[in-house]
């Protein structure tokens, strides 16, 4: 369905088309190179000795004798060059711990040595004594503050979010409706774990190739770690596969590791974990805990509220303040709030730091509104579609930072399509036809929410991004940015772009490996913000390189592909090289105040409803979701395949979420780090997902383009389980949502053991 | 991988008697492997003790299935896509076949044999409640020559059984004798597929008439992950065998598997919800048989 505003653009012949993959035949045929495919003369393999306890004081460390250390290389804190931090934002996390430890996976030393095999047993044969300091492993025991283990109280960031007269709703509401709301930590899973390669050499300094998102980032702490000035750090993409958010801010570290490794033993090194290692030490999606307290007219209308919305960080700042941010931003879900006071705190525990992950923030807080509007529903006596129909934003009323919606966005229309698209009603009434009897109970949940595309408030000025293109000497032109593929689909999104921008075919641009050297920095590839920010860049900075042509009197418009392929090829014999940037600069009418965290928060949202069917066994207690409807307005749509993946991948993700991931956590470590034990939905758990787009063009973003990668993630959970209640009429509050807890419900709710179905006999 | 290949040695005997020959030489070093499919997870943990792998995958005296008037022979070396495949087993042993489709997926179903598994004796694993109920018995080979012992005594607790050291199952045997069973087996895992069991049961039994009510006959229940080993629920069993199918021996029975289990909580589940499982599916497979009969 398409909206009056994208009319114009309907004769665009690459954007909006399911171009193939640039990468693909790569991928395909195995000629794709993965860090662990690549292999440099005389390197040695690096590893990493980790704290095994979750607080302490670093008392001695001894070698067992046993272990021919003489053929190892061995790194500690005095070996680092620079300073002893990842840089990131608050600049609290070492790169080994020197004094105390505050993880159980805290790096500690490093080893490498020619053979791989060599080093897990030289690791465990590394002893260190500890004297233990009292640990918190949860948001309640970081509360209460029976340690302080950060700073002074615990918190690493809280913001304060208040529109309105807050104070003044409580005595005009017929209702009030309370509820406390959590999810737990999640692992990206990403197929390819964590890996890199350095290189350390006088002259040269130190080049990492990785497995990355944000190659940027890495360069950053490189210089930071070995005390090395911004020309003497290079940081190459390579293949990557799959990220989430987990390969944001923890590639920093690993590179680090291994650039002090090649460093201190003059030869290439490369540091991979394995899946156990991957799991236990690197980020997950942050635990949260959300608490809602709402007022409302006997009509379901909300006249305000308060929020308070707490993560858990693990035990060093990292990205915390930022997933906060969004994850506060997007408490109020898609509503109307006439007056909310959001309360938001990003606290310190003893568990490896939790991360970025797709959604950053907001798949926890709109868990929390989405369950929340059905318990609202349910206290009002009105329906989940019709409590969410009072009370959608509309245009021209502000969200909780006080945003003045601008776009035509219906969210009623949008509501009403995915309704029939489910056929909710006649599905709602077979149900409920169905009754007490049968071994399974049918359900049906909703989901409302938005996503902010881009970074949050001042995020993208700060960042200021610059994007290239340049001319190929074949006429052909050649994307430089290091926003990079994991396989969400940048290469090719950009390549249309471009190629659209340029009126070119799809085969006449190519992308360059990001690599620090060669490409400028567009930012980091997070934040749903490529196609929408770096894209549209890349569109000025393609109209840059035209004007060049028509302005050396080499093409006039219009032109034909070939004709522009001849005055590229002639601009670059004559002067060697052609090439345009474009650098981010602040579109009229965003503002925001940091401060009173207030004003445009984001340049455009991303809109959706899900619904979730689920069938629950009640001899197995489990959750089955049967099919899923997921409708989203993403402004244009550059290429409709990958969107669709995009949306796929994230359902898929978000089911994991809500019904069968759970990090099992003892003293702060995952116990659970294994593929066997560590459970993700597979094919068969994922019901038929049917994808369904709307389209409002944005003006911020190329061609109209909004961000897509995180937004499926935010709907699957709480539509699912608004599904499991509206199926047995027991509220869950809490996710991952396991059998045994239905069990549990479902039997103190029939009274002893011989529950289950009853018994028919023979007749 | 954590394990240090070149600390390993690799055996690889031609035929079995061979096999068993190596294996006497130094009972205790030798870890027999075929098809792999768990010590290769513990072998990339680093956390197999035994530094010697003898390998009978494929050995041809063990991958062979010989149906007999009165009994199957199953070789020990038999993968679960044999199982799945023989018609003998799809025809009068469906559990077996049904079970061993749960096992991973099919790369881990065409390495992984039912000798192995037995061998493994995870008390979680999909095919042994199977051979428990069709009254199995094991075949032992070794340079001291052939024993035959009852499947159901073999698994004497957790991970221990009666196998001397320098012993390898040669075949598993099944009474020809469960035509017009029906039959009853369900897996609750962590997920649909692919997956290790919460719990998992296979039973079997007959409902006669007597003279003048549908009476149980022969009703044989086993379940797997509630208990050090797989587990035959003889007590429950007892309760229903020549007695009328109804609410009140349904009850009493799940009472008694109740009794019969020692469910743990671990990283997969709890002990509760096990238990409560366990009623669930005794009550299910119950239902079963008697949905049957109305059929009839």
């Amino acid at each position: 369905m398409m909206s009056h505003s994208l009319k114009s653009n309907l004769g665009e012949k690459i954007v909006g088309k399911p171009t193939p993959r640039k990468e693909g035949p790569g991928k395909v045929t195995g000629e794709a190179r993965y860090i662990d495919d690549l292999s440099f003369p005389d390197m040695l393999y690096g590893a990493t000795v980790r704290s095994q306890i979750a607080r302490g004081m670093l008392k001695k460390i001894t070698f067992r004798p046993d272990v021919p250390w003489s053929e190892f290389v061995v790194v500690s804190v005095p070996d680092i060059p620079g300073k002893n931090y990842i840089a990131l934002i608050e600049n609290d996390q070492p790169c080994l711990a020197e004094k105390v430890v505050n993880h159980p996976e805290e790096p500690i030393l490093l080893l490498a040595h020619p053979d791989r095999y060599m080093l897990p047993n030289a690791v465990a044969a590394v002893s260190i004594e500890y004297e233990p300091l009292p640990a918190l492993f949860s948001i309640e025991e970081s509360e209460r503050k029976s340690e302080i283990i950060w700073g002074q109280d615990n918190v690493f960031k809280s913001y304060q979010i208040e529109k309105g007269d807050v104070d003044a709703i409580w005595a005009k509401a017929d209702y009030i409706v309370e509820g406390e709301y959590s999810t737990g930590a999640q692992e990206q899973l990403y197929i390819e774990t964590q890996g890199v390669i350095a290189t350390y050499d006088c002259e040269q300094g130190v080049t990492v190739w990785g497995s990355m998102q944000c190659p940027y980032y890495v360069h950053k702490a490189l210089m930071v770690v070995c005390d090395l000035p911004e020309d003497k750090v290079r940081v190459v993409q390579t293949e990557t596969g799959g990220a989430f958010g987990g390969k944001e801010e923890y590639p920093s570290m690993i590179a680090a590791h291994a650039a002090l490794l090649a460093r201190k033993s003059g030869r290439p090194v490369k540091i991979v974990y394995d899946r156990a290692e991957d799991m236990a030490a690197t980020t997950k999606r942050h635990p949260s805990r959300t608490r809602h307290r709402t007022a409302l007219t006997k009509d379901g209308k909300i006249l305000g509220g308060e929020i308070e919305f707490v993560i858990d960080g693990g035990a060093y700042q990292t990205l915390s303040p930022v997933v906060l941010s969004r994850g506060t931003i997007h408490a109020g879900g898609p509503y109307h709030w006439p007056a909310v006071r959001i309360i938001a705190k990003a606290l310190a525990t003893n568990a490896p730091p939790h991360g970025a992950f797709r959604g950053f923030g907001a798949p926890q807080s709109l868990f929390a509104m989405e369950r929340h509007m059905d318990r609202i529903a349910r206290t009002v006596k009105v329906s989940p579609a019709e409590i969410r129909r009072r009370n959608f934003l509309k245009p021209g009323q502000t969200t909780i930072t006080e945003q003045t919606i601008s776009e035509p966005i219906d969210l009623e229309k949008l509501l009403d399509r995915a309704l029939v698209l489910s056929d909710y009603e006649s599905k709602k009434s077979r149900f409920r036809q169905q009754g007490k009897n049968g071994k399974r109970k049918g359900g049906l949940g909703i989901a409302a929410f938005l996503h902010g595309a881009g970074f949050t408030g001042s995020g993208e000025r700060y960042l200021s991004s610059v994007v290239g293109i340049e001319g190929q000497p074949n006429g052909g032109v050649r994307v430089l940015v290091s926003s990079t593929e994991f396989g969400q689909g940048t290469n090719t999104v950009l390549c249309q772009i471009a190629a659209e921008a340029l009126g070119l075919e799809y085969g006449d641009v190519a992308i360059a490996q990001p690599d620090t050297a060669q490409v400028p920095n567009s930012g980091p590839t997070v934040a749903s913000r490529t196609a929408m920010v770096v894209g549209k860049l890349l569109e000025s900075a393609a109209l840059g390189l035209k004007q060049t042509l028509i302005r050396a009197g080499m093409l006039g418009e219009p032109y034909a592909a070939e004709e522009f392929r001849c005055a590229c090829r002639a601009y670059m014999e004559r002067y060697g090289e052609l090439r345009s940037l474009a650098r981010y600069e602040q579109p009229d009418g965003i503002h925001w105040d940091d401060q009173k965290y207030r004003g445009a928060a984001y340049a455009a949202f991303a809109w959706a409803v899900y619904v979730a069917e689920v069938s629950v066994d009640l001899t197995a207690y489990s959750v089955s979701v049967d099919d899923f409807v997921a409708l989203q307005e993403v402004g244009r749509v550059i290429n409709p395949v990958l969107a669709r993946g995009q949306v796929l991948g994230g359902v898929a993700q978000g089911i994991g979420f809500a019904l069968y991931e759970k990090v099992e956590w003892r003293h702060g470590r995952m116990q659970n780090s294994q593929m066997t034990n560590y459970i993700v939905p597979t094919s068969a758990d994922v019901p038929p997902i049917r994808v369904y787009f709307e389209e409002i063009a944005n003006q911020h973003g190329a061609f109209g383009a909004k961000g897509i990668g995180e937004l499926p993630m935010d709907g699957p959970a709480p539509a699912i389980v608004n599904a499991v209640e509206d199926a047995l009429g027991i509220p869950f509050n809490s996710i991952p949502l396991m059998p045994e807890e239905i069990c549990e419900a479902l039997t103190a709710a029939a009274g002893p053991p011989s529950a289950g179905h009853s018994f028919s006999g023979v007749r | 991988m954590r394990s240090n290949p070149a600390e390993f040695e690799w055996a690889a005997p031609a035929t079995l008697e061979e096999a068993v020959k190596v294996l006497a030489g130094d009972p205790d070093a030798w870890l027999p492997i075929a098809g792999g499919t768990d010590l290769m997870v513990q072998f990339a943990a680093g956390t197999l003790e035994r530094r010697r792998f003898l390998n009978i995958w494929n050995l041809g005296e063990l991958r062979r299935i010989d149906g007999f008037p009165g009994e199957l022979q199953v070789g020990a070396g038999s993968t679960y896509t044999d199982l799945r495949e023989n018609d003998i087993i799809t025809r009068e042993f469906p559990l077996l076949g049904r079970t061993a489709s749960w096992t991973g997926g099919i790369a881990n179903q065409n390495r992984g044999t039912l000798g192995g598994n037995v061998a493994n004796a995870s008390p979680a694993a999909d095919s042994l409640p199977a051979l428990m109920v069709y009254g199995a018995d094991l075949i032992l080979t070794s340079t001291r020559g052939d024993r035959r012992v009852r499947y159901e005594d073999f698994h004497t607790g957790y991970k221990r059984m009666n196998l001397a050291p320098d012993e390898l199952i040669r075949t598993i045997c099944l009474p020809r004798r469960f035509s017009g069973y029906i039959s009853y087996a369900r897996k609750i895992g962590t997920r649909k597929a692919q997956a290790i069991a919460k719990v998992c049961i296979a039973a079997v039994g007959r409902l006669a008439k007597d003279s003048t009510q549908l009476m149980l006959e022969d009703v044989r229940i086993a379940v797997g992950s509630v208990a050090p080993v797989p587990l035959r629920l003889r007590n429950a069993e007892q309760l229903l065998n020549r007695r009328p199918l109804d609410e009140a021996r349904v009850e009493l029975a799940c009472k008694a598997a109740a009794a019969e289990i020692q469910p743990i909580s671990d990283l997969r589940s709890t002990a509760k919800y096990r238990a409560q499982i366990v009623n669930n599916l005794v009550r299910e497979f119950l239902d079963t048989l008697a949905a049957r009969e109305r059929e009839r």
